[in-house]
């Protein structure tokens, strides 16, 4: 099955860049990265720019409308996600809580639909 | 032919005692939690009529569970839902070809363990899981946990479906967990059947005969768990906890459904039976050495139920016992259980003293036992105002009737 993580972090929390915890918190990722990809579990998985970078898109009577900002005003935003192959739901929280952000921020874990 | 009765009795019984079993059996080879249901829901309708002609088979849950299977073959046949589940059909095929003869008694394998641990999975809401486990384990039928819980059965059909689903879409797997998660997701099992026996237990809403219910459910469900993790010494804690508390279910309440505090329990009227098992079991699971809370707890109750009356009880083994849980489980809720041991086994201040070390934490917000626990202090220290201001706070704050009225009977004596 294929799961995806949603990280969600706020935009404070966390180290930042520039503090000398950042860099050891990157690293933490590199190596979350390698995991997966050594365990044979990593389909995708990139980080997002900043939620104030987002726009929010829809269509009102065939027109255009858009907004800026994401599509919810919350404290935590989606910062990233990781796209993983794993057998079980045990499988992927296993995963999801070994995702760097997990320490200060939330994974939310869904499952892919697939159509057959 | 047997009378109509008699089938339905059978039936009845059989869903009683071996539902969860074969339900489990069914999840194994079925892989789908829902259809396992229905189609055992199916082999049991077909049972009613074809028993009736044909007298019982030598094995009903073997017949159930070759029904149920077969059911199920023809469904993942004609249905392309069930396409995915390819692999099950091959290897129900396989299982059906084996058993030729429905009469057979065939070996059916103990799966409840992986049932009650997907059940009681973390993934799921508390309360899906506690609804889930009593239907899938229990053999509780979707209206009588409705009823258990005050929800409309409607609404408690629809949670058992959501949560069914989930299983299945989000893949919360049939089987239990590795060695690094056990103890966790054990806990979170234990919790399950102890949130049942207490709903049981404190009948703090609801319809009480089916609440009674609850608690034996629970104690069964623990017997279960213990009879297939032997080993886990907090699994007997809590059966011998459950027992231990249940001995004392008759003389909880006068025949109007007053309580009844333990101080003036008819102690002779306690069951004998379940207290020489719950210490018996509690005995046995201490000498392990693997102490925990529900072992901890389970002590406290034993030494309630070995004292001849309240005011020998051994007072001073029991603050011991409750500084012991205390460590391992830093609780405000444990020293409010506390003071009351150490107003008896020390003295009134050193219990007040102990509230007042807690009082101020998040978990004591609004938290009845405090008050009444602190009302009954003061009252013994003759300090009538400050009891009678705590008895009215933990009065409306009471969750049930029967807790209301016995603390207001008390509010009306001090008032007077």
């Amino acid at each position: 099955m294929q799961y995806i993580c949603l990280i969600y972090s706020a935009a404070d929390a966390g180290p930042a860049p520039g503090t000398p915890e950042f860099g050891p918190y990157m690293q933490a990722y590199q190596e979350f990265t390698t995991l997966l990809k050594e365990k044979g579990a990593l389909v995708a998985g990139d980080a997002l720019q900043p939620a104030t970078t987002a726009t929010t898109v829809t269509r009102e009577n065939g027109a255009i409308e858009t907004t800026d900002g994401p599509f919810a005003e919350t404290k935590e935003q989606l910062g990233g996600y990781y796209l993983i192959e794993c057998d079980s739901l045990d499988e992927a929280i296993e995963y999801a809580a070994k995702i760097p952000t997990a320490e200060h921020g939330r994974i939310e874990v869904r499952p892919i639909m697939t159509f057959d | 032919m047997l009378p109509p009765f008699k089938i339905e009795q059978a039936i009845n019984q059989i869903v009683r005692e071996e539902w969860g079993r074969i339900l489990a059996a069914l999840v194994a080879s079925i892989g789908d939690l829902q259809l396992a249901e229905d189609v055992l829901q199916d082999a049991l309708e077909q049972a009613l009529t074809t028993w009736q002609k044909q007298g019982l088979p030598k094995s009903p849950s073997a017949w159930l569970i070759t029904t149920a299977r077969r059911r199920a073959i023809d469904k993942f046949r004609r249905d392309s839902r069930f396409a995915k589940l390819q692999p099950e059909l091959t290897y129900l095929v396989e299982l059906e070809s084996q058993a030729d003869n429905t009469d057979e008694e065939m070996i059916i394998p103990d799966k409840r363990l992986e049932l009650i641990f997907t059940c009681c999975h973390p993934a799921l809401e508390e309360k899906s899981r506690i609804a889930l486990t009593l239907r899938t384990l229990g053999g509780l039928s979707t209206e009588e946990i409705a009823k258990a819980f005050l929800d409309k059965p409607k609404t408690m059909a629809q949670r058992l479906s959501r949560a069914k689903n989930k299983i299945s879409l989000a893949g919360i797997p049939f089987k239990l967990p590795d060695d690094a998660h056990l103890q966790q997701r054990l806990s979170t099992v234990l919790s399950v059947i102890y949130f049942i026996f207490n709903e049981g237990y404190t009948a703090s809403s609801g319809n009480r005969i089916v609440r009674e219910d609850l608690a034996e459910e629970a104690i069964r469900l623990a017997r279960i768990v213990h009879s297939l993790m032997p080993v886990q010494t907090e699994v007997a804690g809590l059966l011998a906890l459950m027992l231990l508390h249940d001995s004392r279910r008759q003389t909880r309440m006068d025949h109007s459904g007053n309580m009844i505090p333990l101080a003036e329990q008819n102690r002779s009227k306690w069951s004998e039976a379940k207290i020489v098992e719950g210490t018996r079991l509690l005995k046995t699971t201490l000498a392990k050495q693997q102490v925990g809370p529900y072992q901890i707890q389970a002590a406290i109750s034993a030494i309630h139920a070995e004292s001849s009356d309240w005011e020998s009880t051994d007072w001073r083994q029991i603050s011991a016992f409750y500084e012991l849980l205390y460590s391992l489980q830093p609780s405000a809720v444990v020293r409010v259980n506390q003071s009351i041991a150490v107003s008896y086994a020390h003295s009134i201040e050193e219990a007040l003293t102990l509230l007042a070390s807690v009082e101020n934490e998040d978990a004591m917000l609004g938290y009845q036992p405090l008050y009444a626990a602190r009302a009954d202090l003061y009252q013994r220290l003759g300090k009538r105002e400050e009891a009678i201001a705590d008895l009215q706070q933990a009065i409306e704050l009471s969750e049930n009737s029967a807790q209301a009225e016995f603390l207001q009977t008390k509010l009306e004596l001090l008032q007077s």
